[in-house]
């Protein structure tokens, strides 16, 4: 790999850089580390950072634009009739020159002009590698050899490393800022160009959901309508049952752990209860697909009941499965956050324990339970895999929890997975999806964070 | 007076008694409601496992055929021939369907002919070509291989093909059970461990398709999404525990982490579509982009994980360092950060596991594709583990159930070392200070 290969030897450059930075620091006051500013391993850093830091940000700017510049660069050279197609196609035919260079299979004839422009577009990708390795190596060794010269023995070293230290630290917690400014211009953008197309309000209020749009105009069925209240709703539904699952089992678990149970049964309950918690959603996926959704057929089929494949009740009893560790552990630590003097209070009073945990412990946990329950919800509501795998495709507006029910995050990955292209309203519909999505998961889990610390500051 | 006051108590101490029957009868009742819930919550983990070990345990044995091929020099090459363009472009699947013909001289029609050859895997063509080109002293002796039988039969062999269903809705027909019947009275049948779930890459056939590709993606995966989550968040940590002054940005930065932490998966797989992909232009279903989301994704786990363990230092370390007269970024980077380690590592194993197991953000940065190669490098396109899970999930095969399941215990094994190595290093370093 050429780009590794840059890593490797610029990693060894650093490396060689330290080494030369610290005996030059050495030899300047002849070994007196005294005389230094500061210990000669900081002068050996310092050097290090001006050998490696320069290269590396030009290595990531360049491998970050150079796709978009190369293309840039073969479209310009491509005959005019095929700059002038429409985007879309455009891409096609790039896609095309790019398989060719890679020597992949290509969807259409290869003539004269594809061939060029491949050939073109491999060469253009030789020469940008071979002029990132030179440049990056150059500015590596000019880099560290300017630092190396400039190192004098009044030089603040150890001032400056730490201010690059304290550069990379302050960074990178904002990270978690760009992170958020990212996922909300990214959704936001796209969700903006969907509105442009379709109403707001046809999309909130509209009560059919058919993303297809009709390539011909005379096809059946295709008609392109986001009336988003079925997904919606499938996604309240499925939420619904849960919870029902969900919420008495973690919530009764959690209050035998935390009041009943001895400390063997603790220590060996818990870890396995949380092994719940630790299994991958496409394993309830397919747990749910596999196992579930069939038995519930077939037991809906022995009453005498018409139950879908693709029930909402499998797809939502295995959801609730897979929240029981969470709302087990969030009440689990409520109820522990109950201070001892107020059981106690109780019992001097004559209560037995399950009328201290009914009358006392729960209305005193009842708004960190809520907290936990209302963060179990924003999850249930953002899982993805298991309905992707166990519920239904067609958007459906029905309460009746056997029959097949979509929900918003199956048609966000519906939308997406397989080929799309980049303008139509069935992408973009995605990203409006995906807003509505954040915009609630993050209100849901804003108010619960609020409730469950507002809990704690009032025991603390 | 005093009598009336004594009646008064008996009279409550009886309504009293005949309550706390109900009273203690109310305690059983809700202590067993409680000890069903755990229970319930107990028999939902091991019905899992059962179902999954029980649907995959078959995947890791493979029905294998033993064919006594003829290298025949007419169909490959004259004997002596090594040129290894020749001897790869030979005809090795008219070989094995001279060989089934020969070994059933009465089939005859050209349907029953398809359906015969159709009782191997096409697998054994490359297997022959692979000997002949190792050895091309081969051509022209006759050799008993053990070649992959087509999954049908593999099925029908462990068993999952029901033989009282009526033969129009079976993959296994009658002839051919009478031509598997008489190659089991032959010996010819054999199920043998399944190296091949190891060692391929993926594969429309079931009985060619393996895991190796999906656990390189995974590994190469891993290794990006470890190589930036864990110095960027234990960074964080760092400034936020240490050195970030009290006031609206920091708040704000805390603010965030809870609330990332909490976003749905499936949002930062289109944070990676829009940014990634469509914004900076690499290339789609590389592990590289899937490293970036998902260190994205497991950045406020880190985070978290990493300041309770900076928390966890005492004060005096720090004080004693400053005493010393160490800068306060030597006091964190000498004193602090090496003890705070094991800690942070815990976190990021964790981390590091529920990366592993993600599925959704990847199917959005395209690694929902194909991809037959092992790749070889961040660089390369390719599946992960949990992907591929969800593929096979999806793929009508029967005997890609099984193989689902296989890939499940495989990726739960994972998961669970992780964990143990997590447990095992919070236990051997934790400090009570």
């Amino acid at each position: 790999m050429h780009s590794s290969t840059l890593i490797i030897v610029l990693l060894g450059f650093m490396t060689l850089a330290y080494y030369m930075g610290r005996k030059r620091s050495l030899n300047l006051v002849s070994g007196r580390v005294r005389d230094l500013h500061s210990l000669p391993s900081y002068y050996g850093i310092h050097t290090a950072l001006w050998c490696g830091v320069p290269a590396l940000i030009l290595f990531v700017l360049w491998i970050s634009f150079e796709g978009a510049v190369v293309t840039g660069m073969v479209v310009d050279n491509l005959p005019q009739e095929i700059q002038e197609l429409p985007p879309e196609r455009l891409n096609l035919v790039l896609n095309d020159i790019r398989n060719l260079a890679q020597g992949d299979i290509v969807s259409q004839a290869v003539d004269e002009t594809m061939q060029g422009a491949a050939d073109h577009y491999s060469s253009l990708l030789r020469i940008s590698d071979m002029a990132l390795f030179v440049v990056a190596l150059s500015v590596a060794i000019l880099g560290g050899l300017f630092a190396q010269r400039s190192i004098n023995r009044h030089q603040r070293a150890r001032n400056r490393v730490e201010k690059a230290i304290n550069f990379f630290l302050v960074s990178s917690s904002s990270l978690a800022i760009f992170t958020t400014i990212g996922i909300v211009l990214s959704v936001l953008f796209e969700s903006i160009r969907f509105f442009q197309q379709i109403p707001v309000t046809e999309f909130i209020f509209g009560l059919e959901w058919s993303p297809q749009t009709a390539i011909r105009a005379d096809q059946v069925g295709s008609s392109g309508v986001f009336g988003a209240i079925p997904l919606f709703a499938g996604t309240f539904l499925i939420t619904l049952i849960a919870m029902f699952v969900a919420v008495p089992i973690g919530l009764m678990s959690a209050i035998y752990m935390a009041e009943y149970a001895g400390k063997r049964f603790r220590a060996l309950a818990k870890p396995v209860l949380e092994v719940l918690a630790g299994i991958p959603t496409v394993v309830y996926g397919f747990f749910a697909a596999l196992t579930v959704a069939p038995f519930f057929r077939d037991m809906g089929t022995s009453l005498g009941l018409s139950v879908s494949s693709e029930s909402a009740l499998a797809a939502g009893v295995v959801m609730g499965i897979m929240i029981i560790p969470f709302v087990s552990s969030l009440s689990d630590d409520v109820i522990n956050a109950v201070p001892q003097a107020m059981r106690d209070g109780s019992y001097g009073l004559g209560a037995t324990r399950s009328e201290t945990i009914r009358q006392v412990i729960i209305p005193a946990a009842l708004p960190g339970i809520v907290g936990g329950v209302l963060l179990a919800v924003s999850r249930a509501i953002g899982e993805t895999m298991i309905v992707v795998m166990a519920a239904g495709l067609s958007a459906n507006l029905t309460a009746n929890p056997l029959e097949a029910v979509t929900t918003v995050t199956v048609q966000i990955v519906t939308l997406l997975v397989g080929d799309q292209e980049f303008d139509s309203a069935k992408t973009l519909a995605a990203f409006a999806l995906a807003l509505v999505l954040f915009t609630i998961t993050l209100a849901l889990n804003m108010i619960a964070l609020h409730i469950v610390r507002k809990y704690r500051e009032q025991y603390e | 007076m005093n009598n009336n006051l004594q009646q008064q108590h008996d009279r409550t101490m009886v309504r009293v008694q005949q309550g706390l029957v109900r009273r203690y009868r109310q305690e059983k009742r809700f202590q067993r409601i409680g000890l069903g819930a755990i229970v319930l919550g107990l028999v939902f983990v091991s019905f899992l496992f059962i179902s999954i070990i029980a649907n995959g345990y078959t995947a890791f044995q493979q029905t294998y055929v033993k064919l006594d091929i003829n290298f025949d020099p007419e169909l490959i090459a004259p004997v002596g021939e090594t040129d290894p363009e020749v001897l790869s472009k030979a005809n090795y699947g008219g070989l094995v369907k001279k060989t089934m013909r020969e070994m059933f001289p009465d089939v005859s029609s050209r349907r029953e002919k398809k359906v015969l050859y159709g009782l191997v895997s096409t697998g054994a063509s490359y297997q022959l070509r692979d000997m002949v080109m190792q050895d091309p002293a081969l051509i022209g002796t006759r050799q008993s291989v053990w070649v992959p039988a087509d999954d049908d039969v593999d099925m029908l062999i462990k068993g999952h093909i029901d033989l009282n269903v009526p033969e129009s809705d079976r993959r296994i027909k009658n002839n051919q059970m009478v031509w598997i019947q008489s190659l089991q009275a032959e010996d010819r049948i054999e199920k043998r461990f399944n190296t091949t779930f190891f060692t391929a890459g993926d594969s429309r056939e079931p009985e060619l398709s393996g895991i190796k590709g999906a656990v390189h993606g995974s590994f190469f995966t891993l290794m990006i999404c470890l190589l930036i989550s864990f110095p960027v968040g234990v960074a964080a940590a760092v400034y936020l525990e240490e050195f970030a002054p009290k006031n609206r940005w920091t708040d704000i930065i805390e603010v965030n982490i809870n609330n990332l932490a909490a976003v749905p998966s499936i949002v930062f797989g289109l944070l990676g579509l829009a940014v990634f992909i469509n914004f900076f232009g690499l290339p789609r279903s590389v592990p590289l982009v899937g490293g970036l989301v998902l260190a994205l994704m497991t950045l406020p786990t880190i985070i978290i994980a990493s300041r309770a363990a900076l928390k966890s230092v005492p004060p005096s370390i720090r004080e004693a360092a400053l005493g010393v007269g160490a800068s306060p970024m030597q006091t964190i980077t000498h004193h602090v950060l090496p003890l705070a380690m094991p800690g942070m590592l815990t976190g990021t194993i964790i981390g590091m596991a529920q990366a592993l197991g993600e599925t959704a953000p990847l199917l959005m940065i395209g690694m929902v594709a194909f991809i037959v190669d092992i790749p070889g490098g961040p660089f390369d396109p390719s599946a992960v583990l949990p992907v591929q899970i969800y593929l096979w999930a999806d793929s009508p095969e029967r005997a890609f159930v099984e193989r689902t399941s296989a890939a499940i215990m495989v990726l739960l094994a994972f998961l669970i070392s992780m964990n143990l190595l997590a447990v095992w290093l919070r236990k051997k370093f934790e400090r009570r200070w």
